[in-house]
């Protein structure tokens, strides 16, 4: 079957990632501009059962590579399988996750050729992909066009819509005769606590040098539990750097770049590195005692206020709101 | 056992990025320039291990224009060894498969047991050079990690993941990228910056293979249109408009 274009699809203990069906979605589109079929490879061990969810996005088939080898993510092997399959496809796609960013540099060096990192638009110059991206954080974008083949790129977590699809997809097993790894998973810690990561989060609450301290994080805690599951506590370099914060934590040009719906900064001036990082936001929203403060030119709403006294009560107007 | 750290220079955190008017690509005049930040974890890791782990030298190896240098420098004055500075033109283009191949080929023949790099540079955010040249030397590679621990042959790292951790062991020689969180780079000291300029640094001219990709266009980011600032009596009033705001103009809460 002719692979237009190719997703990888992420499993970790056997469920899908998000990613993954907003990858499939985005090349579903694109295979469609083309005039041709998208597929998706899904490797893992026993997976075969999850394969049939990637149809609902639009793969016209999946290709599951299954292997004890790869129940856990093996980057050589997992480049080995995905190499295989991709190697006749014109267009290979992936989530910028941590799994993808690992990967598909690997898969690329594999099959000699380029790729387009953490995309935040696709489009067409007839079979050509043409990738939009951000580069130093933001402060610039770049349109990549690869030239080798395939053409990989992976889009940014979140960015991109994941529709369900009527066309439903068939899957073909492939069989991959693989070597040993040769990086090993001996264990997987996920961290305590049922905040979602920064990258994956639709709402961040922010805290920088105006904090004060790490016990003052607390009221920024207690907005985002208000918030939802869906909300999470980032920090500017500087409440990192004084320790407050865990570096995980860091918005910003040396910390986690993010796309989420609604980024809410308390005192946070707005260095030009933290900007760039959380630039991409739908809203912005910055609470600083300091009018003059570079953050509120980029913010889509501003509080002058100190923000010990505003964002408790921010709190409860949230709670009440969301009790209604 | 010989260690390497892959460096590059990059424009400063601090730096304003101003796209040339023609789309080419970004203007480099009156920008400062330093070692990426990702990779002084790179350079601090291999001189631990050179202080704690046995290791016999610390090489650093870049691909840039003659301006790199500077930051090579920096490296040695840090307490590295040595320095290859494989020279490309100041607007010579290549693409990460290109860097990575020939950094590839300049560490092949190194026997080194570790090679360390910035898990991404902060000009292009790419983060592909590192798993790149791992896959084009065969070798493993752990991306993003927080900790190693080695023992003999063999290296335990600590990567970041979503939410949490993964802890790999691979075998060495190994690619090792490096996050903020390994370590703190130590500062380079008056006697280092004396030692640095005597220490060798090797320049290679390198002739790029054609690059399987191309930057189509530069751009700057898409203006954000000015915001309100929210008025209000108190902190409390200032609080319910914000939320009525966020309710219902931009329906995301």
């Amino acid at each position: 079957m002719a692979k237009e274009v190719l997703v990888f699809a992420e499993q970790r203990d056997g469920a899908l990632k998000k990613v993954s069906f907003e990858m499939v979605t985005t090349g579903r589109k694109l295979a469609d501009q083309m005039g041709g079929e998208c597929a998706a490879v899904l490797v893992g061990d026993g997976v075969e059962g999850i394969a049939a969810e990637l149809g609902k996005y639009g793969a016209d088939k999946v290709f599951v590579v299954e292997d004890a080898k790869l129940k856990n993510y093996a980057p050589d092997l997992y480049a080995q399988a995905v190499a295989e399959v991709a190697k006749d496809a014109k267009i290979l796609l992936g989530g910028a996750s941590a799994m993808g960013k690992d990967l598909l540099p690997r898969v690329a060096a594999r099959l000699e050729t380029a790729m387009a990192s953490d995309c935040v638009k696709f489009d067409l110059d007839g079979d050509a992909l043409l990738s939009f991206r951000p580069v130093f954080a933001g402060k610039a974008f770049v349109t990549i066009k690869v030239t080798g083949s395939p053409q990989i790129a992976t889009g940014r977590p979140k960015v991109f819509p994941a529709e369900e699809n009527a066309k439903a997809g068939a899957v073909e097993k492939v069989s991959v005769s693989l070597g040993d790894a040769k990086a090993v998973l001996k264990e997987t810690k996920i961290e305590a606590g049922d905040r979602v990561d920064l990258t994956e989060a639709d709402i961040i609450v922010s805290g920088g040098r105006g904090m004060k301290g790490p016990d003052e994080y607390k009221i920024l805690e207690e907005l985002v539990d208000a918030l939802g599951a869906t909300a999470t506590v980032g920090a500017s370099r500087a409440a990192v750097d004084a320790g407050w914060r865990p570096h995980g934590d860091q918005v910003g040009q040396t910390g986690k770049t993010v796309s989420p719906s609604l980024y809410i900064a308390a005192g946070i001036s707005g260095a030009i590195q933290h900007l760039a990082g959380m630039g991409s936001s739908k809203y912005i929203v910055a609470i600083n005692k300091d009018p003059d403060a570079p953050i509120f030119s980029k913010a889509d709403y501003g509080i002058v206020e100190d923000l010990f006294k505003v964002v408790p009560e921010i709190t409860s107007e949230v709670k009440k709101l969301l009790a209604e | 056992m010989n260690v390497a750290v892959i460096m590059k220079q990059v424009p400063d955190t601090e730096a304003l990025i101003k796209v040339a008017p023609d789309g080419s690509g970004y203007v480099k005049e009156g920008v400062k320039f330093v070692m990426n930040p990702y990779d002084e974890f790179g350079v601090e890791e291999a001189l631990k291990n050179k202080e704690s782990a046995g290791a016999k030298e610390v090489t650093i190896v870049s691909m840039g224009s003659e301006r790199a240098v500077e930051a090579i420098r920096t490296g040695l004055a840090m307490g590295a060894d040595k320095g290859v500075l494989l020279k490309i033109g100041e607007n010579e283009y290549t693409d990460a498969f290109g860097v990575a191949k020939a950094l590839a080929e300049e560490l092949k023949g190194g026997d080194y047991k570790i090679i360390y790099c910035g898990k991404q540079a902060i000009d292009d955010d790419m983060a592909q050079v590192g798993p790149m040249v791992a896959q084009l030397l065969d070798i493993p590679c752990v991306n993003v990690v927080t900790s190693v621990e080695l023992s003999g042959d063999k290296a335990v790292c600590t990567r970041e993941i979503e939410g949490g951790k993964e802890i790999f062991e691979v075998s060495l020689p190994a690619v090792i990228a490096c996050q903020k969180g390994l370590n703190e780079p130590r500062y380079a000291s008056l006697p280092g910056i004396m030692k640095a300029k005597k220490k060798p640094l090797d320049i290679k001219d390198v002739k790029l293979e054609g690059a399987k990709s191309e930057i189509a266009k530069w751009e700057m980011p898409p203006e954000r249109p000015a915001g309100r600032i929210i008025e209000g009596d108190d902190p409390a009033a200032k609080a319910a408009e914000l939320v009525k705001a966020l309710r219902e103009e931009a329906k995301v809460i």
